[in-house]
Protein backbone atom coordinates (compact mmCIF):
# COMPACT_ATOMS: atom_id res chain seq x y z
CA UNK A 1 0.00 0.00 0.00
CA UNK A 2 1.67 3.68 -0.91
CA UNK A 3 0.86 6.66 1.43
CA UNK A 4 -2.46 8.34 0.03
CA UNK A 5 -1.47 11.50 -2.23
CA UNK A 6 -1.65 15.01 -0.75
CA UNK A 7 -5.28 15.47 -0.94
CA UNK A 8 -5.41 19.26 -0.36
CA UNK A 9 -5.34 21.90 -3.20
CA UNK A 10 -2.73 23.84 -4.29
CA UNK A 11 -4.53 27.19 -3.65
CA UNK A 12 -5.51 26.06 -0.10
CA UNK A 13 -2.14 24.76 0.95
CA UNK A 14 -0.61 27.84 -0.34
CA UNK A 15 -2.29 30.00 2.12
CA UNK A 16 -0.03 30.68 5.18
CA UNK A 17 -1.09 28.87 8.79
CA UNK A 18 -2.44 32.14 10.97
CA UNK A 19 -0.55 33.82 13.10
CA UNK A 20 -3.02 34.63 15.43
CA UNK A 21 -3.45 31.14 15.90
CA UNK A 22 -0.26 29.88 16.71
CA UNK A 23 -0.29 32.77 19.62
CA UNK A 24 -3.69 31.81 20.56
CA UNK A 25 -2.61 28.32 21.42
CA UNK A 26 0.27 29.83 23.61
CA UNK A 27 -2.58 32.04 25.44
CA UNK A 28 -5.07 29.23 25.71
CA UNK A 29 -2.24 27.41 27.60
CA UNK A 30 -1.59 29.97 30.34
CA UNK A 31 -3.99 30.94 33.05
CA UNK A 32 -4.96 34.25 34.71
CA UNK A 33 -4.26 35.98 31.12
CA UNK A 34 -5.87 39.29 30.94
CA UNK A 35 -6.36 39.14 27.52
CA UNK A 36 -6.47 42.36 25.25
CA UNK A 37 -6.13 40.30 22.18
CA UNK A 38 -9.84 39.62 22.21
CA UNK A 39 -11.69 40.99 18.77
CA UNK A 40 -15.35 40.81 20.05
CA UNK A 41 -17.38 43.44 22.86
CA UNK A 42 -17.02 42.32 26.18
CA UNK A 43 -21.07 43.05 26.63
CA UNK A 44 -22.97 40.79 26.78
CA UNK A 45 -25.85 40.82 23.73
CA UNK A 46 -28.52 42.79 25.27
CA UNK A 47 -31.41 40.43 26.89
CA UNK A 48 -34.29 41.92 24.50
CA UNK A 49 -32.26 40.38 21.68
CA UNK A 50 -31.34 36.96 23.42
CA UNK A 51 -34.84 36.89 24.95
CA UNK A 52 -35.91 36.96 21.08
CA UNK A 53 -34.25 34.44 20.21
CA UNK A 54 -35.45 32.14 22.99
CA UNK A 55 -38.94 33.43 21.83
CA UNK A 56 -39.06 32.49 18.40
CA UNK A 57 -37.47 28.61 19.43
CA UNK A 58 -40.75 28.86 21.99
CA UNK A 59 -42.99 29.51 19.10
CA UNK A 60 -41.26 26.91 16.86
CA UNK A 61 -39.68 28.80 14.27
CA UNK A 62 -36.86 26.48 13.57
CA UNK A 63 -37.45 26.11 9.60
CA UNK A 64 -35.53 27.63 7.08
CA UNK A 65 -35.83 31.10 5.81
CA UNK A 66 -35.98 32.78 2.24
CA UNK A 67 -32.45 32.12 1.28
CA UNK A 68 -32.47 35.76 1.15
CA UNK A 69 -33.44 36.07 4.89
CA UNK A 70 -36.34 37.14 6.83
CA UNK A 71 -38.24 39.38 4.42
CA UNK A 72 -38.92 41.75 7.41
CA UNK A 73 -35.54 41.50 8.51
CA UNK A 74 -34.26 43.17 5.05
CA UNK A 75 -36.86 45.63 4.73
CA UNK A 76 -35.47 46.27 8.45
CA UNK A 77 -32.35 46.46 7.22
CA UNK A 78 -33.53 48.64 4.01
CA UNK A 79 -34.57 50.90 6.55
CA UNK A 80 -30.97 50.95 8.75
CA UNK A 81 -29.01 51.49 5.97
CA UNK A 82 -31.26 54.52 3.95
CA UNK A 83 -31.50 56.02 7.43
CA UNK A 84 -27.90 55.76 8.86
CA UNK A 85 -25.32 55.26 5.52
CA UNK A 86 -27.96 57.23 2.96
CA UNK A 87 -27.99 54.97 0.05
CA UNK A 88 -31.38 52.82 -0.54
CA UNK A 89 -31.49 49.63 -1.28
CA UNK A 90 -34.71 47.48 -2.29
CA UNK A 91 -35.05 45.19 0.93
CA UNK A 92 -37.07 42.37 -1.37
CA UNK A 93 -34.16 41.95 -4.21
CA UNK A 94 -31.06 43.87 -2.86
CA UNK A 95 -30.35 42.73 0.65
CA UNK A 96 -28.81 39.16 1.04
CA UNK A 97 -28.60 38.15 4.90
CA UNK A 98 -25.81 36.15 5.47
CA UNK A 99 -23.70 34.35 8.24
CA UNK A 100 -21.37 37.41 9.21
CA UNK A 101 -19.99 39.80 7.45
CA UNK A 102 -17.11 36.87 7.01
CA UNK A 103 -19.64 34.75 4.76
CA UNK A 104 -20.36 38.09 2.84
CA UNK A 105 -16.67 39.02 2.07
CA UNK A 106 -16.11 35.20 0.89
CA UNK A 107 -18.93 34.81 -0.92
CA UNK A 108 -18.91 38.18 -2.87
CA UNK A 109 -15.26 37.91 -4.06
CA UNK A 110 -16.34 34.07 -5.29
CA UNK A 111 -19.36 35.86 -6.76
CA UNK A 112 -17.12 38.60 -8.88
CA UNK A 113 -13.62 37.50 -9.38
CA UNK A 114 -11.98 35.11 -12.36
CA UNK A 115 -8.86 33.86 -12.05
CA UNK A 116 -6.19 35.98 -11.63
CA UNK A 117 -8.14 39.49 -11.00
CA UNK A 118 -6.47 41.86 -8.63
CA UNK A 119 -8.03 42.87 -5.61
CA UNK A 120 -6.74 45.61 -3.65
CA UNK A 121 -6.95 45.89 -0.25
CA UNK A 122 -5.46 48.17 2.68
CA UNK A 123 -3.15 46.86 5.02
CA UNK A 124 -2.46 46.34 8.81
CA UNK A 125 -5.83 44.85 7.84
CA UNK A 126 -8.31 42.23 9.36
CA UNK A 127 -6.66 38.90 8.81
CA UNK A 128 -9.32 37.11 6.40
CA UNK A 129 -8.87 39.58 2.95
CA UNK A 130 -5.71 37.95 1.48
CA UNK A 131 -6.91 34.30 2.01
CA UNK A 132 -10.63 35.01 1.19
CA UNK A 133 -8.88 36.72 -2.28
CA UNK A 134 -6.70 33.49 -2.75
CA UNK A 135 -9.57 31.26 -1.75
CA UNK A 136 -12.02 32.62 -4.88
CA UNK A 137 -8.64 32.53 -7.45
CA UNK A 138 -8.07 36.01 -7.18
CA UNK A 139 -4.91 37.84 -6.69
CA UNK A 140 -4.41 40.01 -3.36
CA UNK A 141 -2.36 43.42 -3.79
CA UNK A 142 -2.06 45.18 -0.49
CA UNK A 143 -1.17 48.62 0.25
CA UNK A 144 0.50 49.76 3.12
CA UNK A 145 -1.72 52.31 5.69
CA UNK A 146 0.77 54.20 7.50
CA UNK A 147 0.21 56.12 11.30
CA UNK A 148 1.96 59.33 9.90
CA UNK A 149 -1.73 59.15 7.77
CA UNK A 150 -3.69 58.30 10.19
CA UNK A 151 -3.96 54.85 8.54
CA UNK A 152 -5.77 56.38 6.24
CA UNK A 153 -5.60 54.91 2.56
CA UNK A 154 -4.99 57.70 0.15
CA UNK A 155 -6.00 57.89 -3.87
CA UNK A 156 -2.27 58.00 -5.20
CA UNK A 157 -1.24 54.86 -3.18
CA UNK A 158 -4.12 52.83 -5.40
CA UNK A 159 -3.02 54.80 -8.49
CA UNK A 160 0.58 53.53 -8.08
CA UNK A 161 -0.51 49.36 -7.70
CA UNK A 162 -3.23 49.38 -10.77
CA UNK A 163 -2.60 47.20 -13.29
CA UNK A 164 -5.48 46.25 -16.28
CA UNK A 165 -6.36 43.05 -14.23
CA UNK A 166 -7.31 45.33 -11.37
CA UNK A 167 -11.33 44.77 -10.58
CA UNK A 168 -12.23 45.16 -6.66
CA UNK A 169 -11.13 47.37 -3.92
CA UNK A 170 -11.87 46.14 -0.50
CA UNK A 171 -12.44 48.76 2.34
CA UNK A 172 -12.82 48.66 5.92
CA UNK A 173 -13.57 51.78 7.85
CA UNK A 174 -13.10 52.24 10.89
CA UNK A 175 -10.65 49.58 10.60
CA UNK A 176 -9.49 46.56 12.24
CA UNK A 177 -6.49 46.81 14.17
CA UNK A 178 -6.01 50.64 13.51
CA UNK A 179 -8.78 52.43 14.12
CA UNK A 180 -8.45 54.58 11.15
CA UNK A 181 -10.94 56.29 9.80
CA UNK A 182 -12.10 57.65 6.48
CA UNK A 183 -13.92 61.54 5.83
CA UNK A 184 -15.85 62.41 2.72
CA UNK A 185 -13.37 64.91 1.57
CA UNK A 186 -10.84 61.11 2.03
CA UNK A 187 -12.94 59.28 0.43
CA UNK A 188 -14.47 61.39 -2.67
CA UNK A 189 -10.78 61.05 -4.82
CA UNK A 190 -10.93 57.33 -4.31
CA UNK A 191 -14.35 57.29 -5.28
CA UNK A 192 -13.34 59.20 -8.49
CA UNK A 193 -10.81 56.81 -9.26
CA UNK A 194 -12.32 53.83 -8.47
CA UNK A 195 -14.91 55.32 -11.43
CA UNK A 196 -12.16 56.41 -13.61
CA UNK A 197 -10.80 52.92 -13.81
CA UNK A 198 -14.66 51.22 -13.83
CA UNK A 199 -13.70 49.03 -10.28
CA UNK A 200 -15.86 47.57 -8.01
CA UNK A 201 -15.68 48.47 -4.15
CA UNK A 202 -16.41 46.14 -1.24
CA UNK A 203 -17.25 48.10 1.35
CA UNK A 204 -16.23 46.31 5.04
CA UNK A 205 -18.35 48.60 7.50
CA UNK A 206 -18.76 46.05 9.99
CA UNK A 207 -17.10 49.30 12.56
CA UNK A 208 -19.21 51.84 11.34
CA UNK A 209 -21.07 51.93 14.24
CA UNK A 210 -18.08 52.35 16.39
CA UNK A 211 -17.15 55.72 15.10
CA UNK A 212 -16.08 58.39 17.19
CA UNK A 213 -15.93 61.31 15.14
CA UNK A 214 -19.71 61.17 14.66
CA UNK A 215 -19.76 61.51 11.18
CA UNK A 216 -19.01 58.11 9.49
CA UNK A 217 -19.69 58.56 5.55
CA UNK A 218 -20.26 55.00 3.37
CA UNK A 219 -18.36 55.33 0.29
CA UNK A 220 -21.59 53.67 -1.11
CA UNK A 221 -23.58 57.00 -0.26
CA UNK A 222 -21.38 58.88 -2.91
CA UNK A 223 -22.10 60.28 -5.95
CA UNK A 224 -22.20 57.64 -8.76
CA UNK A 225 -21.19 54.67 -6.23
CA UNK A 226 -24.25 52.77 -5.30
CA UNK A 227 -23.77 50.89 -8.46
CA UNK A 228 -20.28 49.57 -8.36
CA UNK A 229 -19.78 49.31 -4.69
CA UNK A 230 -21.02 46.49 -2.49
CA UNK A 231 -22.13 47.21 1.24
CA UNK A 232 -21.10 44.56 3.84
CA UNK A 233 -22.66 44.82 7.05
CA UNK A 234 -23.70 43.09 10.52
CA UNK A 235 -24.79 42.83 14.00
CA UNK A 236 -21.78 41.42 15.67
CA UNK A 237 -19.81 44.44 17.21
CA UNK A 238 -22.45 47.20 17.13
CA UNK A 239 -25.11 44.86 18.81
CA UNK A 240 -22.51 42.72 20.96
CA UNK A 241 -24.00 39.28 18.95
CA UNK A 242 -20.86 38.00 17.85
CA UNK A 243 -21.65 34.86 18.05
CA UNK A 244 -25.30 35.36 16.74
CA UNK A 245 -22.77 35.19 13.35
CA UNK A 246 -25.52 37.88 11.04
CA UNK A 247 -24.11 39.90 8.71
CA UNK A 248 -25.39 41.02 5.15
CA UNK A 249 -24.60 42.12 1.87
CA UNK A 250 -26.31 45.36 -0.04
CA UNK A 251 -25.66 45.53 -3.38
CA UNK A 252 -27.47 46.68 -7.14
CA UNK A 253 -29.54 43.37 -7.89
CA UNK A 254 -27.28 42.05 -10.43
CA UNK A 255 -24.55 41.48 -7.88
CA UNK A 256 -26.66 40.35 -5.02
CA UNK A 257 -28.30 37.68 -7.58
CA UNK A 258 -24.61 36.69 -8.35
CA UNK A 259 -23.97 36.47 -4.57
CA UNK A 260 -27.19 34.42 -3.96
CA UNK A 261 -26.27 31.73 -6.12
CA UNK A 262 -23.58 30.94 -4.19
CA UNK A 263 -25.23 31.59 -0.64
CA UNK A 264 -28.39 29.25 -1.78
CA UNK A 265 -26.02 26.31 -2.37
CA UNK A 266 -23.41 26.78 0.04
CA UNK A 267 -25.27 28.19 3.21
CA UNK A 268 -29.18 27.86 2.25
CA UNK A 269 -29.76 30.61 4.63
CA UNK A 270 -28.89 32.24 7.72
CA UNK A 271 -29.67 30.84 11.09
CA UNK A 272 -33.54 31.20 11.88
CA UNK A 273 -33.26 31.96 15.55
CA UNK A 274 -30.59 34.73 15.01
CA UNK A 275 -32.59 36.28 12.42
CA UNK A 276 -35.38 36.72 14.82
CA UNK A 277 -32.54 38.49 17.20
CA UNK A 278 -30.63 40.18 14.72
CA UNK A 279 -34.78 41.88 13.38
CA UNK A 280 -35.47 42.74 17.62
CA UNK A 281 -31.52 44.64 17.64
CA UNK A 282 -32.40 46.66 14.76
CA UNK A 283 -35.68 47.46 15.58
CA UNK A 284 -35.14 48.25 19.25
CA UNK A 285 -31.57 48.04 19.89
CA UNK A 286 -30.04 51.35 19.17
CA UNK A 287 -30.24 52.85 22.42
CA UNK A 288 -27.78 49.63 23.95
CA UNK A 289 -25.68 50.19 20.67
CA UNK A 290 -24.84 54.10 22.10
CA UNK A 291 -23.96 53.07 25.54
CA UNK A 292 -21.90 50.60 24.42
CA UNK A 293 -20.36 52.90 22.19
CA UNK A 294 -19.65 55.63 24.77
CA UNK A 295 -18.17 53.05 27.17
CA UNK A 296 -15.57 52.54 24.15
CA UNK A 297 -14.70 55.69 23.86
CA UNK A 298 -14.28 56.26 27.81
CA UNK A 299 -11.49 53.20 27.51
CA UNK A 300 -10.07 54.46 24.39
CA UNK A 301 -9.29 57.66 26.39
CA UNK A 302 -7.67 55.60 29.57
CA UNK A 303 -5.72 53.25 26.98
CA UNK A 304 -4.30 56.26 24.79
CA UNK A 305 -3.63 58.49 27.98
CA UNK A 306 -2.01 55.15 29.86
CA UNK A 307 0.22 54.65 26.63
CA UNK A 308 1.41 57.65 26.50
CA UNK A 309 1.91 58.14 30.18
CA UNK A 310 4.49 54.93 29.94
CA UNK A 311 6.57 56.58 27.16
CA UNK A 312 4.91 54.80 24.25
CA UNK A 313 2.21 57.21 22.51
CA UNK A 314 0.07 55.98 19.66
CA UNK A 315 -2.83 57.17 17.11
CA UNK A 316 -5.32 58.35 18.58
CA UNK A 317 -8.21 55.77 17.28
CA UNK A 318 -11.01 57.15 15.99
CA UNK A 319 -13.03 53.57 15.87
CA UNK A 320 -13.36 50.23 16.12
CA UNK A 321 -12.09 48.91 19.78
CA UNK A 322 -8.54 48.57 18.84
CA UNK A 323 -5.29 50.41 19.73
CA UNK A 324 -2.32 49.65 17.65
CA UNK A 325 0.43 50.64 19.63
CA UNK A 326 4.04 51.09 18.15
CA UNK A 327 6.58 49.30 20.21
CA UNK A 328 9.76 49.62 18.27
CA UNK A 329 11.24 51.28 20.64
CA UNK A 330 11.44 48.71 23.37
CA UNK A 331 13.53 47.16 21.24
CA UNK A 332 11.55 44.05 20.68
CA UNK A 333 9.76 43.09 17.53
CA UNK A 334 5.64 43.14 17.89
CA UNK A 335 5.87 38.78 18.16
CA UNK A 336 8.82 38.90 20.86
CA UNK A 337 7.21 41.89 22.87
CA UNK A 338 3.83 39.70 22.53
CA UNK A 339 5.30 36.55 24.18
CA UNK A 340 6.99 38.23 26.59
CA UNK A 341 4.93 40.40 27.78
CA UNK A 342 2.89 37.45 27.58
CA UNK A 343 5.14 35.41 29.97
CA UNK A 344 6.25 37.80 31.80
CA UNK A 345 3.22 39.77 32.86
CA UNK A 346 0.40 37.49 31.60
CA UNK A 347 -1.19 40.23 29.56
CA UNK A 348 -2.25 39.06 25.86
CA UNK A 349 -2.02 41.82 22.67
CA UNK A 350 -2.14 40.77 19.48
CA UNK A 351 1.42 41.05 17.51
CA UNK A 352 0.87 43.38 14.71
CA UNK A 353 2.54 41.23 11.57
CA UNK A 354 -0.81 38.94 12.39
CA UNK A 355 -2.41 41.19 10.43
CA UNK A 356 0.03 41.47 7.29
CA UNK A 357 3.70 42.04 7.40
CA UNK A 358 3.01 45.79 7.67
CA UNK A 359 2.00 45.47 11.13
CA UNK A 360 5.59 44.88 12.01
CA UNK A 361 6.38 47.42 14.67
CA UNK A 362 3.10 46.66 16.59
CA UNK A 363 0.57 45.43 18.71
CA UNK A 364 -2.87 45.79 18.78
CA UNK A 365 -4.82 45.75 22.03
CA UNK A 366 -8.08 45.59 21.98
CA UNK A 367 -10.13 47.73 24.47
CA UNK A 368 -13.27 45.22 24.39
CA UNK A 369 -12.13 44.65 27.47
CA UNK A 370 -14.25 45.64 30.64
CA UNK A 371 -12.91 48.77 32.63
CA UNK A 372 -11.45 47.21 35.75
CA UNK A 373 -9.31 44.50 33.72
CA UNK A 374 -7.98 47.17 31.88
CA UNK A 375 -6.59 48.94 34.65
CA UNK A 376 -4.89 45.86 35.84
CA UNK A 377 -3.79 45.49 31.97
CA UNK A 378 -2.10 48.82 31.80
CA UNK A 379 -0.54 48.50 35.45
CA UNK A 380 1.24 45.40 34.01
CA UNK A 381 2.19 46.80 30.90
CA UNK A 382 3.69 50.14 32.35
CA UNK A 383 5.92 47.84 34.75
CA UNK A 384 6.36 45.28 31.61
CA UNK A 385 7.71 48.96 29.04
CA UNK A 386 9.50 50.42 32.20
CA UNK A 387 11.94 47.19 32.52
CA UNK A 388 12.50 47.01 28.64
CA UNK A 389 13.45 50.49 29.00
CA UNK A 390 16.22 50.16 31.60
CA UNK A 391 17.74 47.29 30.32
CA UNK B 1 -21.31 66.32 34.03
CA UNK B 2 -23.52 63.68 33.05
CA UNK B 3 -20.23 61.43 32.06
CA UNK B 4 -18.73 61.47 35.38
CA UNK B 5 -22.06 61.39 37.38
CA UNK B 6 -22.34 57.96 34.97
CA UNK B 7 -19.19 56.76 36.13
CA UNK B 8 -19.19 57.50 39.53
CA UNK B 9 -22.60 55.56 39.61
CA UNK B 10 -20.84 52.69 38.10
CA UNK B 11 -18.13 52.30 40.32
CA UNK B 12 -18.00 55.46 43.27
CA UNK B 13 -14.41 54.32 44.07
CA UNK B 14 -12.84 55.45 40.71
CA UNK B 15 -10.11 57.33 41.10
CA UNK B 16 -9.56 61.35 40.28
CA UNK B 17 -6.89 60.07 38.02
CA UNK B 18 -8.17 56.96 36.36
CA UNK B 19 -12.09 59.34 35.90
CA UNK B 20 -9.39 61.97 34.20
CA UNK B 21 -8.40 59.06 32.08
CA UNK B 22 -11.31 57.81 30.70
CA UNK B 23 -13.12 61.82 29.96
CA UNK B 24 -10.04 62.86 28.89
CA UNK B 25 -9.96 65.83 30.91
CA UNK B 26 -7.21 66.97 33.74
CA UNK B 27 -7.12 65.58 36.73
CA UNK B 28 -7.72 68.63 38.93
CA UNK B 29 -10.79 69.55 37.12
CA UNK B 30 -12.28 66.30 37.97
CA UNK B 31 -11.40 66.84 41.79
CA UNK B 32 -13.03 70.17 41.47
CA UNK B 33 -16.62 68.93 39.71
CA UNK B 34 -16.72 65.86 42.29
CA UNK B 35 -16.30 68.39 45.36
CA UNK B 36 -18.86 70.69 43.92
CA UNK B 37 -21.83 67.85 43.09
CA UNK B 38 -21.12 66.67 46.78
CA UNK B 39 -21.36 70.22 48.21
CA UNK B 40 -24.79 70.96 45.95
CA UNK B 41 -26.28 67.17 46.66
CA UNK B 42 -26.12 66.04 43.39
CA UNK B 43 -23.96 62.89 44.49
CA UNK B 44 -26.06 62.29 47.83
CA UNK B 45 -23.95 59.44 49.24
CA UNK B 46 -21.36 56.46 48.32
CA UNK B 47 -22.41 52.96 49.65
CA UNK B 48 -21.52 49.68 48.89
CA UNK B 49 -24.50 47.34 47.34
CA UNK B 50 -24.04 43.70 49.66
CA UNK B 51 -25.57 40.61 48.63
CA UNK B 52 -27.25 39.91 52.35
CA UNK B 53 -27.55 35.89 51.99
CA UNK B 54 -23.26 36.10 51.21
CA UNK B 55 -22.84 37.92 54.19
CA UNK B 56 -25.06 35.97 55.96
CA UNK B 57 -27.57 38.55 57.05
CA UNK B 58 -30.76 37.90 58.45
CA UNK B 59 -31.95 41.12 57.13
CA UNK B 60 -35.97 41.59 56.63
CA UNK B 61 -37.21 43.73 53.93
CA UNK B 62 -40.29 44.15 53.05
CA UNK B 63 -42.58 46.68 50.76
CA UNK B 64 -45.47 48.14 51.89
CA UNK B 65 -48.05 50.08 49.95
CA UNK B 66 -49.68 52.63 52.32
CA UNK B 67 -53.28 54.93 51.59
CA UNK B 68 -53.25 58.10 53.15
CA UNK B 69 -55.33 61.42 53.20
CA UNK B 70 -54.01 64.38 51.53
CA UNK B 71 -53.91 67.46 53.20
CA UNK B 72 -55.02 70.84 52.08
CA UNK B 73 -51.73 72.59 52.60
CA UNK B 74 -49.37 70.34 51.61
CA UNK B 75 -50.46 67.12 49.74
CA UNK B 76 -48.92 64.21 50.52
CA UNK B 77 -45.58 65.37 51.36
CA UNK B 78 -45.90 66.50 55.26
CA UNK B 79 -46.97 62.94 55.63
CA UNK B 80 -44.89 61.23 53.30
CA UNK B 81 -41.60 63.11 54.27
CA UNK B 82 -42.83 62.36 58.62
CA UNK B 83 -43.19 58.30 57.02
CA UNK B 84 -39.73 58.59 55.71
CA UNK B 85 -38.00 59.68 58.79
CA UNK B 86 -38.48 56.57 60.55
CA UNK B 87 -34.81 54.59 60.32
CA UNK B 88 -36.35 51.64 59.26
CA UNK B 89 -37.31 53.05 56.15
CA UNK B 90 -35.16 52.59 53.42
CA UNK B 91 -36.74 54.04 50.38
CA UNK B 92 -40.56 56.03 50.05
CA UNK B 93 -42.18 56.87 46.96
CA UNK B 94 -45.16 58.84 46.23
CA UNK B 95 -46.73 56.82 43.32
CA UNK B 96 -49.70 56.77 41.00
CA UNK B 97 -52.44 54.41 41.18
CA UNK B 98 -54.58 51.98 43.66
CA UNK B 99 -52.22 53.30 46.83
CA UNK B 100 -50.26 56.67 47.27
CA UNK B 101 -46.88 55.75 48.86
CA UNK B 102 -44.76 53.04 48.20
CA UNK B 103 -42.49 52.43 51.19
CA UNK B 104 -39.43 50.07 51.54
CA UNK B 105 -38.34 48.93 55.01
CA UNK B 106 -35.94 46.70 56.42
CA UNK B 107 -35.57 45.06 59.64
CA UNK B 108 -33.83 42.39 61.75
CA UNK B 109 -36.67 40.13 61.83
CA UNK B 110 -40.42 39.73 60.58
CA UNK B 111 -41.57 40.73 64.21
CA UNK B 112 -39.83 43.64 64.05
CA UNK B 113 -41.03 44.77 60.56
CA UNK B 114 -44.64 43.58 61.33
CA UNK B 115 -44.45 45.68 64.69
CA UNK B 116 -42.96 48.77 62.86
CA UNK B 117 -46.37 48.26 60.56
CA UNK B 118 -48.32 47.45 63.30
CA UNK B 119 -47.86 49.71 65.58
CA UNK B 120 -46.09 52.89 63.85
CA UNK B 121 -47.12 53.24 60.53
CA UNK B 122 -50.51 52.31 60.46
CA UNK B 123 -50.96 54.50 63.85
CA UNK B 124 -50.22 57.87 61.90
CA UNK B 125 -52.93 60.16 61.75
CA UNK B 126 -53.86 60.33 58.02
CA UNK B 127 -52.53 56.59 57.16
CA UNK B 128 -55.78 55.17 55.91
CA UNK B 129 -54.44 51.57 55.22
CA UNK B 130 -51.22 49.22 54.98
CA UNK B 131 -50.73 46.48 52.46
CA UNK B 132 -47.09 44.76 53.22
CA UNK B 133 -45.26 42.44 51.32
CA UNK B 134 -42.37 40.65 52.39
CA UNK B 135 -39.17 39.98 50.06
CA UNK B 136 -38.52 36.49 49.41
CA UNK B 137 -35.12 36.43 47.26
CA UNK B 138 -33.01 39.14 45.54
CA UNK B 139 -32.59 38.97 42.04
CA UNK B 140 -30.99 41.87 40.81
CA UNK B 141 -30.36 44.52 42.89
CA UNK B 142 -29.78 48.12 41.68
CA UNK B 143 -28.41 47.20 38.49
CA UNK B 144 -26.41 44.29 39.53
CA UNK B 145 -27.29 40.34 38.99
CA UNK B 146 -26.63 38.14 42.00
CA UNK B 147 -26.55 35.62 39.77
CA UNK B 148 -23.84 36.39 37.22
CA UNK B 149 -24.52 35.17 34.16
CA UNK B 150 -21.73 32.90 32.02
CA UNK B 151 -19.45 34.34 30.20
CA UNK B 152 -15.78 33.16 30.85
CA UNK B 153 -16.25 30.83 27.52
CA UNK B 154 -14.80 34.00 25.71
CA UNK B 155 -12.02 32.98 23.74
CA UNK B 156 -8.47 34.66 24.79
CA UNK B 157 -7.72 35.74 21.70
CA UNK B 158 -9.38 36.41 18.53
CA UNK B 159 -9.01 38.73 14.97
Amino acid sequence: MTAPRNFVADHVQAIPRSGIRDFFEIVQSMSDVISLGIGEPDFVTPWHIREAAIFSLERGRTGYTSNLGLPRLRRSISRYVQKHYHVHYEPMTEVLVTVGVSEAMDMCLRAVLNPGDEVIFHEPCYVSYSPSIALAHGKAVSITTKVEHQFKLRAEDIRAVLTPRSKVLILNFPTNPTGGVMTREDLEPIAALVKEHDLLVITDEIYSELNYTGHHVSIASLPGMRERTIFLHGFSKAFAMTGFRIGYACAPVALTEAMMRIHQYAIMCATTMSQEAAYEAIERGEHEMVEMREQYRMRRNFLVASFKDMGLPCFEPQGAFYLFVPIASTGLNCREFAVRLLEEEKVAVVPGNAFGPSGEGFVRCSYATAFDQLEIAVERIARFVKKLKTV
Amino acid sequence: MEPLLKLLEENALTSPEILAKRLNRPVDQIIKDIKRLEDEKVILAYKAIVDDEKANRQTVSAVIEVRITPERDGGFNRLAARISKYPEVTSCFLMSGGYDLLVFVEGQSLKQVATFVSEKLSTIHGVLSTATHFMLKTYKEQNVLLAGEDHDERLKVSP
